[in-house]
């Protein structure tokens, strides 16, 4: 089993966030990178963007399958993390830190008070 | 239902491996290095895989050549003792059971490999279809089978086997003891690299495996998963039973025609077979290329447009872009044809390629 970091939200897509100055950090979790095995693409939104929770919002393609990534909460895409477009490998390798995917800019606040903690993820995860 | 497991089992948990369901198998699809790694393992060192849950029957008497001949689309029987040859298991209407490996142990014995998901199947169809006396034993619970893949492999075995392995033909099998365990070696393989498989006793299996670990290693080479046997497979443009052939498309619309040996022959589905190359055929299996700079992979399923369909998709992990296998109408067959692919709602432009998208030098 994997140990989640305690900083971090996370959602039941498995994907976790992390609050950095205006706006909330996106990645996948551990738990989802060992689901999919080896990435070989990620395609993200655009700089700009609005994203509606639970809509899709990119996709990760792995060796074996395809996956959406689904907004973790509404908002304004501030950021993406260009790179994936060569790199997606870092999905892999650092799914914390250079493997995070998008910035996001919450317009429904309230939507960051269903995040689940580590606990609730961890519990989440077991029953998988 | 509990899963089947290998008798290498234990060994894929030590090694870090995640399991998954293959056919009611508990099966690796990855070791810790990940499919990539273990992909280029193969290309580049030497791989080994644990293909134990494959089945394997003998078939035996002394009508055993006239009634595999009549099951088998490929010219097996004609084939001299110690040749192993590739064959479609073809039913009356021309439809594919199962493609196999056949291995002519005399006139009167026949063993054959075939797919784990299709053993019960082809068990059942051998024992409905095989008139007596011939045999058919299935000896898929007894049987382990490792496959050694990859530029590395043959100097590798066959230094484990004392240099008795090295002059062995392709496709050709013989009797031998590698690293003191007696197994039957074929130099076939499921890659696209040079290579043996070796089947033997179940007990054997753990002290085998060590052993072409321990030679492994020092090589570069690495325990190789299901994922990258498939994208293996599928650089080499060979075929998967359940994704690129079954039961309602037939060896020549496959691309398998060179395994189709129509002269003097009357195994089951050929009169069809017949037909259909007389009259052309409707549909294709083809290969195609995506280029790197469009960001998409094709997987089976997905519609080609003008009345296609992938069977198989994937990265091309050492040819690089995204490569795939597909059934389309004749006339979109020809190499160079531009087709578009319904990538999940995307228009994705893909080429159509003859050959194999990999071929070793």
């Amino acid at each position: 089993m994997s140990n989640f970091p305690q900083d971090l939200r996370y959602t039941h897509d498995h994907e976790w966030l992390r609050s950095e100055g205006d706006g909330w950090r996106v990645g996948i979790t551990q738990f989802a990178v060992d689901q999919l095995g080896d990435i070989t693409l990620v395609d993200l939104p655009k700089e700009g963007d609005l994203v509606t929770k639970g809509q899709r919002f990119g996709t990760i393609e792995s060796v074996k399958s395809v996956s959406d990534l689904y907004a973790p909460v509404s908002g304004k895409v501030l950021a993406i993390n260009t790179k994936l477009k060569d790199s997606p490998e870092l999905v892999n390798s650092e799914p914390y830190a250079n493997g995070w995917m998008i910035d996001l800019e919450p317009t429904e606040k309230a939507e960051l008070d269903e995040l689940l903690s580590p606990d609730a993820y961890t519990t989440h995860v077991a029953a998988q | 239902m509990e899963r089947m497991k290998t008798p290498l089992w234990a060994l894929h948990k030590q090694l870090g491996a995640r399991l998954i369901d293959f056919g009611g198998w508990d099966m690796p699809v990855q070791y810790t290095a990940g499919t990539i790694k273990e992909h280029k393992a193969v290309r580049e060192a030497v791989g080994l895989f644990d293909v134990s849950h494959m089945g394997e029957v003998f078939l035996r008497g002394p009508n055993a050549r006239e009634q595999v001949d009549r099951l088998t689309s490929n010219n097996v029987v004609g084939a001299p003792v110690g040749k192993a040859v590739y064959t479609l298991l073809t039913r009356p209407d021309g439809g594919i059971v199962d493609d196999c490996i056949f291995y002519k142990k005399s006139d009167e014995e026949f063993f054959v490999i075939v797919n784990a998901s299709n053993t019960r199947k082809d068990v059942d169809w051998f024992r409905e279809h095989v008139k007596f006396p011939c045999d058919v034993v299935d000896v898929s619970d007894q049987t382990a089978l490792i496959a050694v893949q990859g530029p590395k492999a043959v100097r590798m075995v066959d230094a484990l086997a004392g240099g008795t392995l090295a002059q062995l033909p392709t496709f050709a099998f013989t009797d031998a003891e590698v690293a003191g365990v007696r197994c039957m070696v074929a130099r076939t393989g499921y890659t696209g690299e040079d290579g043996f498989e070796l089947a033997f006793p179940n007990e054997f299996a753990p002290k085998l495996w060590s052993a072409l670990m321990e030679a492994a290693v020092p090589l570069g080479g690495l325990p190789i998963g299901l994922g990258a046997r498939d994208t293996l497979r599928l650089e080499a443009k060979l075929p998967l039973y359940g994704n690129d052939l079954d039961d309602e498309h037939t060896p020549l619309e496959a691309g398998l025609g060179w395994a189709v040996k129509l002269d003097n022959r009357e195994f089951l589905g050929a009169p069809v077979l017949r037909e259909q190359k007389a009259k052309g055929l409707e549909r294709q299996l083809v290969g195609f290329k995506i280029a790197e700079d469009q960001r998409a992979i094709a997987r089976h399923g997905y519609p080609i447009k003008g009345g296609g369909i992938v069977t198989s998709g994937g990265p091309g992990i050492w040819v690089g872009g995204a490569i795939g296998l597909g059934y389309v109408p004749t006339a979109m067959a020809a190499a160079g044809t531009q087709l578009t692919i319904d990538c999940r709602g995307k228009d994705v432009p893909a080429t159509v390629v003859s050959g194999k998208f990999y071929k070793r030098s």
